[in-house]
């Protein structure tokens, strides 16, 4: 349970060795915490993560989760309620990047991406969200991106399914609701970390620890959707109705 | 068009606390008590719990995802014995309607909290203080006998000489022993319905320490109003009211006429639609807390009041909880013992810097403790405090005074509670394990939870 201070007890991260994923769960972390689940395709990877978090106030336990693998992900949330109980805080953060200039071309390279980044997170979040009716409370956090705000010709098809999660989620959080569940959408700008070394950052870049502060108030205070920067959300408003010619000029990295 | 069934109606609603922070969802079925037992063999896995008037101010009251059930009952149903001095109240009924009853017959409740509407359960499984704890305890030690309806569907009668375990179990057992149906209570014979009161203004918090210690005794009531916003040589600066039902021969022609006369009223509400952000802020708490400080006495003997002003002051604004907006307010309520009169200065000094604002914050002086393992009290002083949800910094320094409080062998009030976690309620009540061998005997399957029990690990 939750405390009055929006303190959670039990963190689930989907997409255990997400750095952005890592900062936020860090970032949710306080004397009213008692367990943490990474759930994660590299065990022994989340495993690291695991040794860096665990302390005698805070079990942490790994398992093993395919964002690739949707029809697992309602055994897998199940399997984690019925051995740590009420799940306080799910955080939704795999995803694939993918190669722009591949996936833009390759249709099979493109739905690979489109599968875990889509279908994955929907499948995942569904999953989550049942067993936040039951429970009767709950909050999810799920990592859309501005890419999904207006998506770049760089990479349509990781812009596009951010596009789509993104609208999943106001939708599903609508609907949830009347059901005591919080959905949260974060929209992050450019973040450095390793999903995007050697990629030239946008304007606004930010870091997951900046990130992980903005999710974290976000939650106490109930927000629906958080930029990451703030400023983030008065750029996209006025980058969304740019006229497509000048948007397609813009030095977007 | 609605069709009457005549069915209970269950609705799935969203239930928070007084402070309004963390809701949650639940079915809440209103059941009168022959149907309780039938209602709860219809609970899922998420168990049941009963609510009373949702008066406790964090989530001792909700059952998130389970059966919430509210009990029907009147105080018309309330059986006074008056050879005995007792009366036999159905659980559901609260304070305030029972009052109405048995004032005018020249009763009074043996305990009363700083609010009327509470109910009678809620009272017994909070086992509730008041002003009188100094003298006569908690509502546990004025209880003759509950009848109790366990997880099984059976019923049993328990009081201090019968089944006393799981009497003792069910005063301040939060509700998981089971539901309780009706209780039988001690009453107080009262010759009026007035009060006769003393105010005194006292400079700081060692003047206050001393005055209580010396005089409380003289006293069957005695609280402090203390302005937490005050700092340095003013720290702890307070108002200390003291008094005592009036005799009839304390009141004068006017009172004569009525003795018994008892009709509290509200005198306004605060309206649903407060700014988010709430009114209450450093700046009108410092101000209000100033004024309050300033009117009040610097010594006044004698003075008549009514049962409503001495004892229940904020009912006379209705949803008085608004205030704070829509984040709410946290309370915070601990006692420490006596002897560790610096770690409540501690507390005190870390609250006014924090400059968290508090809004009529309170000092008693407790008695002995009685002996259910999860009754609050304990001989020593307590400190009642609301601060609001959204304070920046507030869980730092919440989680910081826990420390404080544990290390100088004090604890925290469930019926308060809404921050604290089960790692400190097991220091602060190292009887806890006893308290769940007798819950687990007779609720082997965990029927009774609450959003309190799962957050405080009090039913893992």
């Amino acid at each position: 349970m939750d405390n009055a201070l929006g303190e959670p007890q039990t963190i689930l991260l989907l997409g255990g060795t997400s750095e952005i994923g890592l900062a936020i769960v860090r970032e949710l972390l306080s004397p009213a915490a008692r367990k943490m689940i990474l759930a994660c395709r590299h065990v022994d990877k989340g495993e690291q993560a695991a040794a860096g978090l665990r302390h005698d106030a805070l079990d942490v336990a790994v398992v093993s989760f395919d964002g690739n693998d949707t029809a697992s992900h309602e055994q897998v949330v199940a399997d984690i309620a019925a051995q740590h109980g009420d799940i306080d805080v799910a955080v939704v953060a795999f995803a694939l990047l993918g190669d722009g200039a591949v996936t833009s071309k390759d249709p099979v390279a493109a739905a690979a991406v489109a599968h875990v980044n889509f279908t994955g997170t929907v499948t995942a979040t569904i999953a989550v969200a049942n067993r936040m009716r039951t429970q009767g409370h709950g909050a999810i956090v799920l990592l859309s991106s501005v890419a999904g705000e207006r998506v770049r010709k760089q990479n349509p098809v990781y812009g596009g399914t951010k596009a789509g999660i993104d609208g999943f989620a106001q939708g599903l959080g609508d609907a949830l609701e009347a059901d005591g569940v919080h959905l949260m959408v974060v929209r992050p700008g450019f973040v450095h970390s390793a999903m995007t070394v050697g990629l030239d950052p946008a304007p606004f870049a930010t870091t997951p620890e900046k990130v992980a502060q903005a999710t974290a108030k976000g939650l106490r205070s109930r927000r629906r959707t958080v930029w990451a920067p703030g400023i983030l959300r008065f750029v996209f408003s006025a980058l969304r109705h740019l006229p497509g010619p000048v948007w397609r000029r813009l030095p977007l990295g | 068009m609605a069709i009457l069934t005549g069915m209970p109606m269950q609705v799935r609603r969203s239930l928070a606390g007084w402070g309004r922070t963390n809701a949650t969802v639940a079915e809440v079925l209103e059941v009168p008590n022959h149907e309780v037992a039938a209602a709860v063999k219809e609970a899922g896995p998420r168990g049941a719990l009963v609510r009373g008037l949702g008066r406790s101010y964090g989530d001792a009251a909700q059952n998130a995802g389970g059966l919430v059930l509210r009990l029907l009952g009147s105080a018309h149903q309330a059986v006074l014995d008056p050879a005995a001095g007792t009366v036999t109240v159905p659980a559901g009924v609260n304070l305030d309607d029972l009052l109405r009853v048995i004032v005018p017959r020249g009763w009074f409740v043996p305990v009363t909290p700083g609010t009327r509407f509470v109910t009678i359960g809620g009272a017994v499984a909070s086992d509730i203080h008041g002003k009188n704890h100094h003298v006569e305890g908690s509502f546990g030690n004025h209880v003759t006998s509950l009848t109790l309806l366990l997880a099984d569907g059976s019923q049993v009668v328990v009081g201090p000489d019968q089944r006393p375990d799981l009497f003792w179990a069910t005063v301040g057992g939060m509700g998981l022993t089971g539901v309780i149906l009706d209780a039988t209570i001690r009453l107080l014979p009262i010759e009026t319905s007035r009060m006769s009161v003393d105010t005194t203004r006292i400079p700081d918090l060692e003047a206050l320490f001393t005055a209580m210690s010396e005089g409380d005794d003289d006293y069957r009531y005695s609280v402090a109003w203390i302005d937490l916003v005050a700092k340095g040589s003013s720290l702890g600066r307070s108002v200390l009211t003291r008094g005592d039902h009036a005799t009839t021969a304390q009141l004068g022609p006017k009172e004569s006429v009525q003795p018994f006369a008892y009709g509290p009223h509200q005198l306004i509400s605060v309206p649903p639609l407060v700014p988010p952000m709430g009114v209450l802020n450093h700046a009108t708490v410092a101000a209000f807390n100033e004024v309050w400080f300033r009117k009040a006495p610097r010594h006044r003997e004698g003075e008549l009041q009514g049962i409503g002003a001495f004892f229940h002051p904020l009912d006379l604004v209705g949803s008085w909880n608004r205030l704070y907006g829509a984040k709410g307010m946290v309370q915070y309520q601990f006692v420490v013992p006596f002897g560790a009169e610096d770690a409540m200065r501690t507390v005190i000094e870390r609250l006014s810097a924090s400059g968290a604002a508090s809004f009529l914050a309170v000092l008693k002086r407790f008695g002995a403790g009685n002996q259910a393992p999860l009754s609050f009290p304990a001989p020593g002083w307590t400190l009642a405090l609301d601060v609001p949800g959204a304070s920046h910094g507030l869980g730092d320094l919440l989680h910081g005074l826990d420390r404080v409080v544990l290390d100088a062998g004090g604890r925290h009030y469930f019926a308060k509670d809404a921050h604290t976690t089960a790692a400190a309620i097991r220091r602060g009540y190292p009887r806890l394990d006893e308290w769940k061998a007798v819950r687990d005997a007779v609720d082997p399957h965990g029927v009774w939870q609450s959003d309190l029990s799962r957050r405080l690990g009090l039913t893992d």
